[in-house]
């Protein structure tokens, strides 16, 4: 019988009342957005807070905007919503891919972009997403906001720098110019966690890369992110020669482990394969941006 | 603690736990019985209802989540005794067979077309693909769906 | 699509009719176990073990039972006091009710908890401790024969190993000659993994105990419901007339609905306790991790042919895994099930085949999920031994089965393994699907893929199913004989109840049996109600499962209603003052020979029947019947299957193109039910082939205990499915029907893994077992060849 433990639940009715309340609870307080992953913990009473602050009615944090050359996209973002956005699409197809991919469309229209991120699952595809395009996340606590790279969100698996009473409350995106960008994941059946995925963003200056992003999720990236291969790929030109070096760099500093997914080499040959692939997608996008000029 | 929400329609006010899960609030206290859990873990979808104007797994929520808002489930499904293009399309087009997830399938078919009135096979695969059926092979709950687009009026 | 063959005139009732459980089911209407909710209604659940074998020091339940929501604690000693602490399995094995002595599983139960809810039940779990003493488990079935592997039955009097039976069929020196004669012979190691039914609802009861009745009443998912009554009143004592059985809509079953589960007699003994009325349903995870598997066969199988092409022989060895007790449902006399009928839909000389059972500290089960007794694992292994072949002798593997298969002049066929065939047109349906398949272009599309670099497959399988289980003399589970009642009552307006001994799980029998009837006496489906699942309300037989409800039951209604009919004669006779032989059955009435205008319908006659009118002496009126059927052999359903994949050798992933599925299962009762039965059937290949799979680690965790670990095909796995039909009818049933509900689940994952490893030719790959994952189909690329049944190292 999979049912939660004795909890007790206060509803949010705005940023401040959420931080307040986890002020006086946490540590012993855990937020309640989608709930698709810490209600599944608490049915199996793997996770047993002792209370529940539900912040789904804190429709300010539902937005996605355009804020001078900056993506705005609230944490209480459903997934569905990130899919479905045009404006997201236009900028960032890398979001349009890996949503699509994540999870099934009834599960998206409830879970939430900051509830995905802040589980922290090393085989989360928006961690991977987000890192690639190096995003920023807005953490509120009492005191005031701080903001935190992408890159720097997450400390390890299923843990991040947001303390027992912060909140995060936004991610922001930089829009750039040049770019393309693009998401391929490996999985076992549609729905299913990956068994490798990686997204990637290219920002192109004539076929030289001005900068690129990589982002891997379940083969054991460090913060999600291959830096070595984003290093290795600027001031080159996006040729197929460099896209494959680079695969084999992310495959390099990547730390798999074995499960039911796959045996941990196979993992870092997909790290490499879907680098490698994802990146051509990614190029292809930003020749193609770039054909179009600049909006 | 106090709960009120509206159920296809109805306004129901109770008292329960915080803990209580959605489905079986919908269940055990409602006597709803339409729609069913299967898996725990948000893979299978027999609990599919709505909340407001999307579905969602209701095995995966809880009830007091719900407090103030609207719930649809198949008891809801058909208005004034006609049945929605979509249960009809179900029993033309053998899109059941023990059932089961059926009412999910059927809120999520509804959904979709709400949204998508001319959906391809692909739209509904991907909309439906959130559920498991174990007894059709998905083969007539797509046509079922197809059926209800091109036979769509409620009349 | 459907393209249909040999297709009889099917006027009167049969015919593609909407169904009549739909009208509930869409409304969410309908009345599953869990939906039953009884005034005074306690909730129980269940302890189980974590670990998967240890001996249990103590139980303490003392917490448990001071809960303020608790009604009671039982524990395997309590049982005890009651005789209750074991209970013979369905193959007359024991198994624990609840542990006393040691854990054999990781999942096994150890104590029940009733409580007022559900919730307080579940906390109250927490409270009961368990001390534990860990012993090593057997885990791998390939060592637990090896010396010095701890014995997982030591409760068994004398037992020192971990061997349950050993099982032979065929002659061996005749096989063994034809091996040392033959050409060519392959072969190879094949797993078939453990996988389990899971149907979306999962098992569960409702036990209701009146004491001053001394009446014991069940909503119980169960497919078998009159079997379960015979074995409750043998296991509990409780007089088997005092005991009611109903089972209400099941949400699937596919086998995993057979066996009684510990969590049932729990219930029972709760209620009886308690005095007050007690539910128990499992979730998700005690589903999949202690209730009934199946397959889990790890077989080696050989095949023998001429250069040319001629099958001649073939052999195999298998071991197989049962788990912790030996629960496997099947006739009793055949321990492997029908697995002998391995040798498939081909022409041959000789057969072998060896079977060995062991236990391991796993959950038990082993026959179940549509399994037909096991052919499931024949056809795998035959049909991959086939491609195997065709391989090795650079034949296309269609051709090499039209060159082999059964002619139809053959039929009544007895093969080397003693099995008699009764009908079949082999080579038409094998054709019908190349046909609709396009095979000829599909291989050069083939081709030229590979020309690209894209990897293609074309997997097909052939196969012939035995079901409708069985005759008396041969086939009984525990004593009770596999044949089924069928009990027909007649109302005075013509309006007919059919009481039937099986059980849908969502076949759709109130709708097809109803056919049955209207087509023998001349009705509407309309006017004909089925009534099943109901032990009070119908008669003695023992389920569905084995796909045996149309062959046995559907053949008992058939017997019923003809009984009715020629009643029907002798009043109809009485009625137009002719003799009855003067009478003809003609277009759904009884017509006078020579003058058919003189007629008379049902209708008529029933009131008739009920009324003061004058009939021959020895006649008493009314039309009610009863049948039982004792089937004079199994009915032999067969198909050929074609399975179109694209793989990706760099990620390892597999997409299903295209299926084409060609069944032969005699008269078609109701075409459109047949195929949702098939298209059921095509999704569970693609599921075993390409993702299902229950796994253990070597400390005995299982580590698909949920839907998110024990993937099952959603719809974007499956294609949209493409059907042919040919019609062989059976000769020995009453309406030559042969059953259906297991064919394509037997048929399918053969073609889909034929598929797989035909596109990986050029890698030169020749077998890998299922799942074929990415990761198992990239591992076998590059020669990688692991065990599917463990965890991944």
């Amino acid at each position: 019988m999979q049912v939660p433990a004795h909890v007790e639940y206060d509803k949010a009715t705005s940023v401040e009342h959420a931080l307040a309340l986890l002020a006086r609870y946490a540590p012993e307080a855990r937020v309640l957005a989608g709930g698709h992953s810490l209600i599944p913990m608490m049915k199996l009473r793997l996770a047993q807070p002792e209370v529940l602050i539900d912040i789904n009615g804190l429709t300010d944090l539902c937005h996605i905007n355009l804020t001078g050359d900056q993506l705005r996209i609230g944490a209480l973002t459903r997934h569905a919503q990130l899919l479905d956005s045009q404006l997201v699409g236009e900028h960032f197809a890398i979001f349009r891919d890996a949503e699509r991919v994540i999870a099934d469309p009834i599960v998206r229209n409830w879970g939430t972009v900051g509830g995905s991120l802040c589980q922290a699952d090393p085989s989360e595809d928006l961690s991977a997403a987000f890192a690639a395009m190096k995003g920023t996340m807005v953490i509120r606590g009492l005191d005031g906001s701080r903001e935190v790279s992408a890159r720097e969100f997450h400390t390890g698996p299923y843990e991040t720098v947001v303390a027992p009473a912060e909140l995060l409350v936004e991610i922001r995106l930089p829009v750039r110019p040049g770019g393309g960008s693009g998401y391929l994941k490996v999985a076992r059946r549609a729905g299913d966690w990956p068994v490798g995925a990686a997204g990637a963003a290219v920002w192109l200056s004539g076929d030289i890369i001005a900068d690129a992003g990589i982002g891997l999720a379940a083969v054991g990236a460090t913060h999600f992110v291959a830096a070595e291969a984003e290093e290795y790929l600027r001031g080159r030109p996006a040729t197929e020669e460099s896209l494959a070096r680079a695969g084999e760099i992310a495959a390099e500093s990547c730390r798999p482990v074995s499960d039911q997914r796959g045996p941990a080499d196979y993992k870092r040959h997909l790290a490499r394969e879907l680098t490698t692939r994802v990146l051509r997608v990614a190029a292809a996008r930003a020749r193609e941006a770039n054909q179009e000029g600049p909006a | 603690m106090h709960l009120t929400v509206t159920v296809n329609g109805t306004e129901y006010t109770r008292d329960v736990e915080p803990r209580l899960l959605l489905i079986h609030f919908l269940r055990d206290d409602l006597g709803l019985t339409g729609s069913h859990w299967g898996c725990d873990t948000s893979n299978c979808g027999a609990c599919v209802v709505w909340l407001d104007e999307t579905p969602l797994k209701s095995c995966t929520m809880l009830a007091v989540m719900a407090d103030g808002r609207r719930i649809r489930t198949v008891e809801g499904l058909a208005s004034g005794g006609t049945l929605d293009p979509v249960q009809r399309a179900f029993a033309q087009c053998h899109g059941l067979q023990c059932g089961f997830c059926t009412p999910g399938m059927m809120l999520s078919a509804r959904w979709l077309l709400d949204r998508n009135p001319n959906p391809t096979e692909t739209d509904v695969r991907e909309a439906i693909s959130g559920q498991i059926c174990r007894c059709t092979g998905y083969e007539n709950i797509v046509r079922s769906v197809l059926w209800a687009a091109q036979n769509g009026s409620h009349a | 699509m459907t393209a249909e063959q040999g297709a009889h005139e099917q006027a009167g009732a049969y015919g593609s009719l909407g169904r009549k459980e739909d009208a509930r089911f869409v409304r969410g209407q309908g009345t599953f176990v869990d939906d039953i909710a009884l005034p005074g209604m306690l909730y129980g659940t269940i302890l189980r073990s974590p670990l998967a074998h240890a001996r249990i020091r103590s139980i303490d339940v003392t917490a448990a039972r001071a809960h303020p929501q608790v009604e009671a604690v039982i524990t395997g000693a309590d049982l005890a006091e009651r005789g209750l602490a074991w209970m013979p399995t369905l193959a007359a094995d024991v198994q624990a009710v609840l542990a006393t002595d040691k854990v054999r599983f990781q999942g096994q139960e150890i104590a029940f908890v009733v409580a007022r809810d559900r919730y307080a039940a579940r906390d109250a779990l927490e409270l009961v401790v368990v001390e534990y003493e860990q012993l090593p488990p057997v885990i791998d079935a390939l060592a637990a024969l090896d010396p010095g592997t701890p014995v997982v039955r030591d409760d068994l009097p004398g037992r020192t190993g971990n061997h349950i039976f050993d099982w032979t069929a065929g002659d061996q020196a005749t096989t063994d000659a034809v091996f040392a004669a033959a050409e060519v012979c392959v072969g190879g190691d094949m797993i078939y993994p453990r996988s389990h039914p899971a149907p979306l609802e999962t098992c569960g009861i409702v036990a209701d105990f009146d004491a001053v009745a001394g009446r014991l009443t069940l909503w119980s998912t169960t497919q078998a419901p009159h079997a379960h009554r015979t074995l409750y009143a043998m296991v509990t004592g409780l007089p088997e007339h005092k005991i009611r059985i109903v089972s209400p809509d099941l949400g699937g079953g596919f086998g995993n609905k057979v066996p009684i589960y510990p969590g049932y007699l729990c219930a029972i003994v709760a209620a009886m306790v308690t005095g007050r009325p007690v539910k128990w349903m499992e979730d998700r995870s005690e589903n999949l991790m202690s209730t009934t598997f199946a397959r889990d066969y790890h077989m080696h199988g050989e095949i023998a042919a001429t250069r040319d092409g001629r099958i001649l022989g073939l052999r195999a060895r298998v071991l197989a895994d049962h788990g912790a007790f030996n629960a496997t449902a099947q006739p009793t006399k055949y321990p492997a099930g029908f697995f002998h009928i391995f040798t498939g839909s081909y022409d041959l000389q000789a057969a072998f085949c060896e079977v060995t059972g062991v236990y391991t500290n796993k959950a038990p089960g082993g026959v179940a999920y549509s399994c037909s007794f096991r052919i499931t694992e024949a056809v795998y292994l035959v049909e991959r031994l086939v491609d195997m072949l065709a391989r090795e002798l650079a034949m296309d593997p269609a051709e090499l089965r039209m060159r082999n298969l059964l002619r139809p002049e053959q039929f009544p066929y007895t093969g080397p393994t003693g099995w008699q065939y009764d009908s079949g047109d082999y080579p038409r349906a094998l054709s019908l699907a190349l046909d609709l398949a396009g095979y000829d272009e599909l291989r050069r599309d083939q081709a030229e893929r590979r020309e690209r670099g894209e990897y293609m497959g074309i997997g097909l399988s052939f196969f012939t199913e035995g079901v409708g289980a069985g005759p008396r003399e041969h086939m009984d589970i525990l004593g009770l004989g596999m044949a089924d009642g069928a009990d027909l009552r007649v109302h005075p307006t013509g309006k007919a109840v059919l009481g039937i001994s099986v059980q849908t799980q969502g076949q759709g029998h109130e709708t097809t049996f109803a056919q049955i009837v209207a087509h023998e006496l001349g009705l509407s489906p309309d006017d004909v109600e089925v009534v099943h699942g109901d032990t009070d309300r119908t008669p003695f037989g023992l389920g569905t499962y084995g796909s045996r409800s149309t062959p046995v039951s559907g053949a008992a209604a058939v017997m019923a209603a003809r009984k009715v009919r020629e009643r029907a004669r002798i009043v109809a006779a009485a009625m137009l003052e002719v003799a009855a032989d003067d009478l003809e059955w003609a277009d759904g009435k009884w017509r006078v020979r020579g003058d058919p205008e003189l007629a008379l319908g049902f209708a008529e006659i029933a009131m008739a029947a009920h009324s003061p009118l004058a009939l021959p002496a020895g006649v008493e009126g009314h039309l009610d019947a009863s049948a039982v059927y004792n089937p004079p052999n199994l009915t032999f359903p067969f198909g050929a299957y074609i399975c179109v994949t694209d793989v990706d050798p760099a990620t390892g992933e597999v997409k299903v193109r295209r299926f084409i599925a060609v069944d032969d299962c005699g008269v078609r009762i109701n075409p459109m039910i047949v195929e949702g039965q098939v298209h059921r059937g095509l999704a569970d290949g693609i599921g075993m082939a390409l993702m299902q799979a229950i796994v253990f680690d070597s400390a005995g965790n299982c580590l698909s205990g949920s839907f998110m670990d024990y993937l099952l095909p959603t719809a974007m796995e499956c294609p949209s499915f493409e059907l042919g039909a040919t019609v062989t009818p059976s000769p020995h049933h009453p309406i030559g029907a042969k059953g259906i509900g297991e064919s394509a689940t037997v048929g399918s994952p053969a073609a889909v893994v034929n598929s797989v490893i035909d596109a990986l030719a050029p890698f030169g790959v020749k077998h890998a077992d299922m799942p074929l994952t990415p990761a198992n189909v990239w591992c076998a690329i590059h020669g990688r060849q692991g065990r599917s049944d463990l965890a991944v190292q």
